[in-house]
Formats: structure tokens, C-alpha cells, sequence
């Protein structure tokens, strides 16, 4: 059995790795099989991850954040958890391949998925026109006009993004203003290929084999119209991935991990949840990784109390009371 | 065993042309999930060579054929048959679920 398996690749799960591999805990860090490096694998230039002066690609920072997470022992695999068995002192993950892997912590860095329109025409159209990731498809997009809906960070990277293939980009939002910081919100404004259509929702997407154009709601007249487009791109926000600990663990309101306080410990002893997966409201690459750290410090705390072996227990017992006061020192000193 | 790049020169040959079924994996090196998705289409390639030739296309250096074929997500897989499209499966999947997909050309 190891001391912690952590499961995640974006920046909560390999931060957490160099943290846990620092500490000599060897961590095996579960990558999934096809998306590795998680959210930030879809982005292009990353400018706000300190350290990067100059900006960074995504797939880039990710890589970096690898090697150096495997420069201290982490173990990588590339497959998809199928199943986990979080009760009792032994954690056991199944993987896609069969195997059953079994660790005495465990870190859940699952962080979220894009979140669909909830249209009947979205699995049909989804890859024929309809996209959620403009860096991946936005090439296949030159000369044309499309459009991206959402209002956040993300939808105004892609739109401005997309302005370098397409020749008129859209966006679609729901409210009269948005949420996207202000630097990203200048971006798109100043763009000349790029036009706001406010209050309005899609209702429903046209085409049979490929995108044709969509209805529009007005949501707050509640008027239709029809537009034109040859794509779409989605960009209204993730849900965080929870359907592995269902029933499991608890979760919050928002559908979220719920974690005790600033820590990262969820409602399973031996079990921490960090990054996106957790966090309702900040949801950034920096937070993540020091939400990693912190899932990363627990870990190493609460194995360090484990009993060693029964006949150990007293001994346990007293390093167990002073690691939480070790702890508590450091929680003072950071603060 | 990687599988092998095909271009416009030699995609008539290399596919339409084929006695057996082909994948053509449509992808570009910008493509996070192309990428990603790469190492288990060189695994079905090895596990199913007798039944299914697996190749590669970089829609970056082979656009007139990212167009003829409709491509407007990648990575995008289709397998043909006697020089037709007989399937199209999108997006980096994982293993069971890619090999479910082309279950018909591989067992």
C-alpha cells in the first residue's frame, strides 16, 4: 500500500504531487487517459500565473508543473478512476485498466467540465460547428462567422482568440454586462471583428449535419430571432466533477466538495479535495495549485498520525498531538 | 508501433486505395487533446494491425483535406472503407470507449 495517491492533473494535483513527493510520500498522481493537464490544456496564453512575466501557454505550464513534480518521485498513470472505495483506513482506486491501486491518504483533484446548454441538438451538432474549446477547433473557423456565449473570463479569450481565423465573432451573453475581468473585457471591446448581443440565451441551434446559425431568446423581453452563424462556441462556465464520490463524500449547495474551514479535508478521514472541484467562486490556476499545497499538507499531517503498527500506538498517539501542534504553529506563522 | 503520417500525396494510395479498413486520425500539434488522445491510437494500432490500419493526418500541413472532409473539430477519426467514410468519431476519448466506438472494424 503507498501513503497517497492523488487524483488530478491540472494545477491542485501536481502541485499537491511536488508537495507530497518533497515530503518523500511517493505519491501516484492518476492523469486520466486523454486529458491531461486538465483545464488549462485548452488555453493558449496563460498571463496571470506569477512568475510568468511574459505569459506562458497553458500545455506549457502544465508540462513544467509535471516535470517538476516528477523530479521528486511522483509517479504518473494515464488512465481514468472507474471506481473508489473511500471508507475504512485503506483508500482503493480502480482504474479503467483493471488495476487496483491502495493508499492510506488520497487527494481529489478532479476539477470541472464544461458545462453543456442543455439543448436537444447539442449532442448531434456537438463537432459539427459546435465546440467547446476554440483553441482546439477555432483553425477550421477561417473566413467564417461564428459566435461564442458566455461572459466570463473564458468566453472573452476565446472570442478574441477566435477573431485571428474567423472574420466576425459574436459573442451572446445573457446579462447587460459581465463577469470577465476587466483586462479580458477591454480586449474584446476594443476588438473590431467582435459584437456583444446582450440579454440574450440561445434557444435552440440549427443545422442537420453542421451548424447553420441559432434562435436567440431576448431574456428580458423574451423575443426571438434568428442569426446566421457557420460555428458556436460554449463557454458558459464548468460543474465540478463529483460523480466518482457521489454519496461518498459531502458536498456543498453549489455542488462543490465540501472541505472543513481553510483545510482541505472533506467528510472522509484520509480523504482531501483541492482546486476546482472544491472551489465555487475563485477558480484560477493559482488558487488551485495553493489549494493543492494546502490538500498536500494535510495529507502529510494526518499520515504522520496514523498509527504505525498497533503495538505503536502511545508513540503515535504523542506524534500525532504534536504534528497537529507543528500545524497549528505553522497555520499561526502563515497567518 | 506509431502510426504512420499520411499527406495529400499519398492519401489516395495510402487510404482510398487500402484493402483494409483505415483510421485516419485528423490532428494538429497545437491540439492538446490530439496529443493526448495519440498514444492510445498507437495501442489500437498494435492490438488490431491485421484488422485496421491506423494513420495520421496534420490538418496544419494537409488543409485541402481537412476541408474536403468537413473536419471542424479535432482530434476527428474516420475510418474508411473501398475509399468511403463509412464512420466519424470526434474528440479524444479513452480507450473503451474509443474501442467501443470502432467496435465493428476491430473485433
Amino acid at each position: 500500500m503507498r501513503d497517497i495517491i492523488i487524483i488530478g492533473s491540472g494545477p491542485a494535483g501536481f502541485t499537491a504531487a511536488i508537495y507530497a513527493a518533497r515530503a518523500e510520500l511517493k505519491p501516484l498522481l492518476i492523469a486520466s487517459s486523454v486529458e491531461i493537464g486538465g483545464e488549462l490544456m485548452n488555453t493558449t496564453e496563460v498571463e496571470n500565473f506569477p512568475g510568468f512575466p511574459d505569459g506562458i501557454m497553458g500545455p506549457d505550464l502544465m508540462a513544467k508543473l509535471q516535470a517538476q513534480a516528477e523530479r521528486f518521485g511522483t509517479e504518473v498513470v494515464y488512465d481514468d478512476v472507474v471506481e473508489l472505495e473511500l471508507d475504512g483506513p485503506v483508500k482503493r482506486v480502480k482504474l479503467g485498466n483493471g488495476e487496483t491501486h491502495e493508499a492510506a491518504a488520497l487527494i481529489y483533484a478532479t476539477g470541472s467540465a464544461y458545462r453543456k446548454l442543455g439543448l436537444p441538438e447539442e449532442e448531434v451538432l456537438s463537432g459539427h460547428g459546435l465546440s467547446w474549446c476554440a483553441t482546439c477547433d477555432g483553425f477550421f473557423f477561417r473566413q467564417k462567422t461564428i459566435a461564442v456565449v458566455g461572459g466570463g473570463d473564458s468566453a472573452m479569450e476565446e472570442a478574441t482568440f477566435l477573431t485571428r481565423f474567423a472574420d466576425k465573432v459574436y459573442v451572446i451573453h445573457r446579462r447587460d454586462s459581465l463577469k470577465a475581468s476587466k483586462i479580458m473585457q477591454q480586449r474584446a471591446f476594443d476588438n473590431e471583428k467582435i459584437e456583444f448581443i446582450w440579454n440574450a440565451e440561445i434557444a435552440a441551434i440549427h443545422g442537420s449535419t453542421a451548424v447553420t446559425g441559432v434562435t436567440l431568446r431576448d431574456t428580458v423581453t423574451g423575443d426571438e430571432r434568428g442569426l446566421d452563424l457557420d460555428g458556436l462556441f460554449v463557454a458558459i462556465g464548468n460543474d465540478p466533477r463529483t460523480h466518482l464520490v457521489h454519496g461518498k463524500l459531502e458536498l456543498t449547495p453549489e455542488g462543490t466538495i465540501a472541505v472543513e474551514g481553510r483545510t482541505s479535508k472533506t467528510s472522509v478521514p484520509g480523504v482531501f479535495a483541492a482546486g476546482d472541484v472544491t472551489d465555487p467562486h475563485y477558480r484560477q490556476a493559482v488558487t488551485a495549485a495553493g489549494s493543492g499545497t494546502v490538500a498536500a499538507l494535510d495529507a502529510e499531517q494526518y499520515l504522520a498520525a496514523l498509527p504505525k503498527a498497533p503495538e505503536d500506538e502511545v508513540v503515535a498517539d504523542a506524534a500525532s498531538v504534536a504534528a497537529t501542534e507543528a500545524a497549528e504553529a505553522e497555520f499561526a506563522v502563515a497567518n | 508501433m506509431t502510426a504512420r503520417a499520411v499527406t495529400e500525396a499519398t492519401f489516395e494510395q495510402e487510404v482510398l486505395n487500402n484493402d483494409r479498413a483505415v483510421l485516419v486520425d485528423f490532428w494538429a500539434e497545437w491540439c492538446g487533446p490530439c496529443r493526448a488522445v495519440s498514444p492510445i491510437l498507437d495501442q489500437i494500432a498494435t492490438e488490431h494491425s491485421e484488422k485496421l490500419d491506423i494513420v495520421k493526418l496534420n490538418v496544419d500541413e494537409n488543409p485541402g483535406l481537412a476541408m474536403k472532409y468537413q473536419i471542424t473539430a479535432i482530434p476527428a477519426f474516420k475510418v474508411f472503407e473501398k475509399g468511403e467514410v463509412v464512420k466519424t468519431v470526434i474528440g479524444a476519448k479513452p480507450k473503451p470507449a474509443l474501442e467501443a466506438d470502432l467496435a465493428a472494424y476491430i473485433s
